[in-house]
């Protein structure tokens, strides 16, 4: 049992139990996404006290010096002091400068950044739409000198984010950005490595950005692109990648459908993106690959991909976690 | 003479083992049940320090940790059999890569030397 301090109150956080939930238990208003340690919404700052090394994992080394850590993945050993860290610091200001519909649920948003915001396409950021509502998506597009940032936003059902991106959001309205995270992104250390990427959904926005990384940087070994979605709508940049697969010779698109109701047409197969992508390369042994998307495939995959010869030092992948509610506290159930 | 560690090839050998290993151990029904819920990458890491500690190299392992970093995994039914065969696939992995069986007994008693502590007994 350890005693946080945050905003006046003196919690018990019983061993096992995160410092998030304690916080949410009392009634708190604590910005939170994952839950898994990979949003970085829940960031928040020890002034008093040592946080476990597992809370701070994956922040800047800077952060954590300064005592930033993950609410959700903090179960704290020794008693602490914590407060909301100053967002100034951590976030940068930000304007919707375009909303295109992709399909029915996936909405392009472009946004431009105030100040040069540096990062690697297929990294992901939280956008903030105000001081409480944070949500992570991918970089679907190269860093450009004029900021512009573009993201393939997916309508959740009842998801406040997303609503408000497909149904209200403006040009022109603010938001703040916060990041760059994660380590599924382009790297040139062998420009002749074949790559393999596989996404689902809106997985295709990190690989999109992942794909146009590798062209601009002039890998040469073949690229091959799997986009799985559970019927034709979802593959809602299937001309495009078509026609950018007929400008380079190295490029093939796969395109696949889960449910193949009918007959899917000559250039979309149907069945598991990860089983056909598996068919159509063969071993894995030797190539890069980047699996993007619903958590149960990529860490299927990941498996599958390893135990068929991938190295793992090769397999890049990012799982996409719902935001999700509060596990039960089984102290208080 | 020099160490086992440095016998075996230092850092360089370890990460030659490492995916071999963990694949072995993943595709054999007799033990990856244990391994079914893990994180990959972060396992992989741990099977890293595991591999550089019954190389003979440098670890800060401690029998505290190998007691509880397994607690959970024998109230679930881990057992000297389970051992056996991590040692085994150790064993299998190491002659892969062209080790000689004097050094592969050698890997063999440090595994075995943590047998007690990773059963909790």
């Amino acid at each position: 049992m350890a005693r946080v301090k945050y905003n006046g109150l003196v919690v018990e956080v019983p061993a096992g139990r995160s410092v998030l939930d304690a916080l949410l238990d009392r009634g708190e208003t604590i910005p939170h996404g994952c839950r898994a340690g990979a949003c970085q919404t829940c960031l928040m700052q020890a002034t008093q006290g040592t946080v476990p090394a597992a809370s701070q994992r994956g922040l800047k080394a800077a952060h954590r010096e300064r005592g930033l850590f993950l609410a959700c993945s903090c179960m704290p050993e020794e008693d602490l002091e914590v407060c909301l860290p100053d967002t100034q610091q951590l976030r940068i200001a930000a304007s919707i400068v375009g909303r295109r519909a992709l399909a029915d649920d996936v909405m392009e948003l472009s946004l431009r950044t105030s100040e040069p915001f540096s990062y690697r396409a297929g990294q992901y950021v939280t956008l903030w739409r105000d001081a409480e509502l944070g949500r992570s998506y991918s970089l679907a597009n190269l860093p450009q000198t004029d900021g512009l940032l573009q993201f393939h936003i997916r309508r959740i059902e009842g998801g406040a984010f997303s609503g408000w991106i497909h149904d209200s959001a403006r040009v022109g309205d603010a938001l703040d950005v916060q990041g760059p995270m994660g380590d599924c992104f382009y790297t040139a250390d062998d420009p002749e490595q074949k790559l393999l990427l596989i996404g689902t959904g809106t997985g295709l926005a990190p690989l999109y950005g992942i794909l146009q990384d590798a062209l601009a940087q002039g890998h040469r070994g073949a690229i091959h692109l799997f986009h799985g979605a559970l019927a034709r709508d979802g593959l809602y940049l299937h001309d495009s990648l078509t026609e950018l697969a007929a400008q380079h010779n190295k490029l093939h698109y796969h395109a696949c459908v889960l449910h193949g109701d009918d007959e899917p047409a000559a250039d979309i197969r149907a069945g598991d993106v990860g089983a056909l992508a598996l068919e159509r390369i063969g071993t894995p042994a030797g190539w890069k690959c980047y699996l993007c998307g619903d958590p149960t495939l990529v860490n299927g995959l990941r498996k599958k991909l390893f135990l068929a010869g991938a190295a793992m030092k090769d397999i890049h992948a990012d799982a996409f976690l719902a935001s999700g509610p509060a596990p039960r506290d089984p102290l208080n159930d | 003479m020099a160490s086992l560690y440095e016998r075996l090839g230092g850092d360089a050998a370890v990460d030659a083992a490492v995916d071999i290993f963990y694949r072995k151990v993943l595709s054999d029904d007799r033990v990856n049940g244990f391994f079914d819920d893990v994180d990959m990458e972060a396992q992989a890491a741990k099977q890293k320090s595991f591999l550089t500690m019954v190389f003979g190299g440098p670890n800060n392992y401690t029998g505290l940790d190998m007691r509880e970093g397994h607690k959970h995994l024998v109230e679930r039914g881990l057992n000297d059999s389970h051992v056996d065969t991590i040692i085994e696939l150790l064993g299998a992995t190491l002659k892969e890569l062209g080790v000689a069986d004097s050094e592969i007994e050698e890997v063999a008693a440090i595994a075995n030397s943590v047998r007690d502590d990773v059963l909790n007994r």
